[in-house]
């Protein structure tokens, strides 16, 4: 049974499992949460390609797999060019009749970390989506290249502390702000974009449908909180991904066709941005007295953002 | 289904169109594809064929080199039959997706227009991406000519397809001397062309949705070996059925086509060892030598470069006295890869033939028939001498002060 129908957690905990348990992924990885409501949520085959990064190197190790669907990981940096060759494959069958199961609805769905996909892959993503492949990008968007131990990604958010961009005496670490790979998604002509995260798992799981559901590429970015990275409790990881959507730094909301701006998620109670930034060990030296500035500077930067989105949602332009 | 092309029984056609036919007789499913002279007019051409319905297959132009590839080995994994072209730069970004298709052993098709290597930047043609392409895991096969251009393709994908096999084929011509001069073309007629490379076999495919597959899986210490020693067997494994597919082409086609070619090497006390078109310039030096000045020459060509074909390689040179090996990249710090490779091949036989290396054309430098017979020259008197006369690498036709490696001691 997919997903389509759950009213509640108890039937999702029994839904169509495609995504085995048996995986090597740190306890606590958000990562395993989003993919799993991924592959659960439809009853469509699915081809999945998947980008180096933890979640592969911890779902596919020789002689297991995780994947109860096909699946292909090539390089660091082309999964959503293992996913248009695909989709390519798939209409050039179709039409010449070879396919064992010509009847059988595929979708074609791309993962990739926020390395792969802000930095390395960027190019593959984009040329993909400009081609209007029937496919869906999901970011597992754990804002650092946790994989490799923990160096700065342009996903990377100011005042983080990573391996390659630390804080120190005199440094409060990452300067560069993150990324806003999802304007530049609408604007690289993809029919749908959306940005979720796991504690709020029926938005989620409605955003996957809405995906797999539209016609051309369609680009997810998942907030995927990284209890090893971002360094708080492994059984923590949902009440991280609750302060994140309810602080407003990660804002839940959708572009329909580059342009149509609807939030998906507005919190009854807002909570300081200090509080999400206090709960991970990336941010702690930010409350040393030197970088209070930082602090009051995400607060207004996080303000504004709401603000601009809510004005976008508005204006219906 | 696509239409046919009536085609003459001898065409005019250059390497590149003689590749193009080749795609769209196989009936290549999916082309990913991002252009490079000189071989871009290839995936042109196969684009054109789709455009005007002679082949019902989808044309993905990508973003990159490395994107053609990534978008190769996403449609091979997916139980259909692909192909592409490229040439140097486009190669070299292409290298680390071809060891993942070879990895994956999906047997992709992929026509390299060999060109040199920048910097500095130059369009024309020398073997440095062949030789890029030699530790990757594919199956390497030389075309000489425009003929061999198409006959060679449609032998690629019956030797990437062939069950015992499944890897990726590259097919190899040189850049402009082959791929942009017309030449006669004997082609097949659609119907025997598309009966003898036959209706593609997918294995482990994405698309059977009963059977799910996972490709490009993670393996350290405990089995990445396991995996590329199978990867190296097959390899070897494909030396008998290239064999057997060449001699199955001949049945179809006349022509005769080996692993090693050889040319008057049956008395031959010198030969050339050679690749890409200096082989058919070294047969035309070969014979006036001998009818002009008694020089006893011969040509030793691979048409496969890999697998090596180390045993075919000794067979042909056993009785000769003197070789030279002609390589057509620069060696970056080291003999040339035919003089090592060749050299290697000998030092396991009795015979004992002197060697010499000779590095030459880079970047389309013109190799004259002359040059290549003073090399017929410089290798007679290494063989009457029973030593070698001269340095061991030698640049040739170049221009200023002569340039060479590695003075002998004589005895
Ligand atoms: C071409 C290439 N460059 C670098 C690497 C090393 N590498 C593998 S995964 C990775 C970081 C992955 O980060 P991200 O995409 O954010 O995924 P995460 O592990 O955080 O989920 C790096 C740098 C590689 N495998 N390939
Ligand atoms: S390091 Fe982070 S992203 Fe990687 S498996 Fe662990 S929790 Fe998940
Ligand atoms: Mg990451």
């Amino acid at each position: 049974m997919a997903i389509t129908s759950v009213k509640n957690l108890k039937e999702f905990s029994t839904a169509n499992e495609r995504f085995e348990g048996a995986h090597l992924l740190c306890p606590g990885c958000a990562h395993s949460m989003i993919v799993r409501e991924l592959m659960n949520c439809s009853d469509d085959n699915l081809v999945i390609a998947a980008n180096t990064g933890c979640l592969e190197v911890s779902t596919a190790v020789y002689p297991y797999t995780a994947w109860d669907t096909s699946w292909i990981h090539i390089g660091f940096e082309n999964a959503a060019t293992a996913a248009s060759g695909a989709e390519a494959m798939y209409k050039a069958r179709k039409r010449k009749g070879t396919l064992k199961n010509p009847d059988a609805p595929v979708k074609f769905v791309a993962f990739g970390g926020d390395g792969s996909t802000y930095d390395i892959g960027f190019q593959w993503l984009n040329g993909a989506v400009e081609r209007g492949h029937d496919f869906t990008y999901i970011c597992l968007d754990n804002e650092v290249y946790a994989n490799t131990g923990g160096q700065r990604s342009s996903s990377t958010p100011i005042g983080s502390s990573s391996t390659t961009a630390p804080a120190g005496r005199v440094s409060y670490g990452e300067k560069q702000n993150k990324k806003d790979m999802m304007s530049i998604m609408a604007a690289s002509g993809a029919k749908y974009v959306a940005q979720v995260s796991p504690n709020k798992w029926k938005n989620m799981a409605q955003v996957f449908q809405k995906s797999l559901a539209t016609e051309g590429p369609c680009y997810i970015n998942a907030i995927s909180a990284c209890c090893t990275e971002w360094k708080f409790d492994p059984k923590d990881t949902i009440h991280i991904s609750d302060l994140a959507t309810d602080s407003l730094v990660f804002p839940l909301y959708e572009i329909v066709d580059g342009h149509e701006l609807n939030i998906n998620y507005r919190p009854k109670n807002i909570i300081p941005v200090r509080d999400y930034l206090g709960s991970q060990g990336r941010f702690k030296h930010l409350f040393k007295p030197q970088f209070e500035h930082v602090l009051n500077e995400w607060q207004t930067r996080v303000d504004a953002q709401w603000d601009y989105l809510q004005r976008r949602e508005a204006a219906r332009v | 289904m696509a239409e046919k092309i009536e085609l003459q029984k001898v065409e005019v056609w250059d390497g590149n169109y003689a590749a193009s036919h080749a795609l769209r007789q196989a009936q290549v499913d999916v082309v990913a594809a991002y252009p490079i002279t000189p071989s871009t007019p290839i995936v042109e051409n196969y684009g054109q064929f789709v455009a005007d319905g002679y082949i019902d297959g989808e044309f993905v132009m990508v973003e990159s080199e490395h994107a053609a590839m990534s978008g190769c080995v996403g449609a091979a994994a997916s139980g259909g039959r692909v192909a592409t072209a490229t040439s140097s730069q486009g190669f070299a970004l292409m290298v680390e997706v071809l060891y993942q298709a070879s990895g994956m052993r999906l047997p992709i098709v992929l026509n390299v227009v060999n060109r040199a290597l920048a910097s500095p930047l130059n369009v024309r043609g020398d073997h440095s991406d062949m030789y890029l392409g030699r530790d990757s895991g594919w199956i390497q096969m030389d075309a000489f000519n425009a003929q061999e251009a198409y006959d060679m393709n449609l032998c690629a994908f019956r030797v990437g397809e062939h069950m015992d096999i499944r890897l990726p084929v590259m097919v190899h011509q040189d850049g402009f001397i082959t791929s942009h001069t017309a030449q006669n073309v004997n082609p097949l007629s659609d119907e025997e062309a598309y009966k003898f490379v036959g209706v593609y076999n997918p294995v482990e495919e994405m698309l059977d949705f009963s059977r799910p597959v996972t490709y490009g899986a993670q393996t350290e210490e405990d089995w990445h070996y396991e995996h590329k020693a199978r990867q190296h067997k097959a390899l070897m494994d494909a030396r008998p059925v290239i064999e057997s597919v060449f001699a199955e082409f001949q049945k179809v086609s006349g022509r005769q086509y080996k692993r090693v070619e050889t040319y008057m090497t049956e008395d031959a006390e010198v030969i050339i060892v050679a690749l890409g078109t200096t082989v058919e310039s070294a047969r035309v030096a070969a014979k006036q030598l001998r009818e002009e000045e008694g020089i006893k020459a011969g040509v030793v060509a691979p048409r496969v470069l890999r697998p090596f074909p180390f045993d075919a390689i000794r067979d042909a040179l056993q009785n000769c006295k003197a070789i030279g090996a002609m390589d057509r990249s620069s060696p970056g710090g080291a003999l040339g890869m035919l003089f090592n490779e060749v050299s290697a091949a000998m030092y396991t036989t009795s015979a004992r033939p002197v060697m010499s290396n000779y590095i030459y054309g880079l970047g389309g430098r013109d190799l004259s028939i002359n040059a290549i017979k003073d090399i017929y020259r410089e290798l007679q008197e290494n063989a009457t001498a029973g030593e070698i006369t001269t340095p061991v690498q030698q640049f040739i036709s170049l221009r200023g002060p002569k340039l060479s490696f590695f003075e002998t001691r004589r005895s």
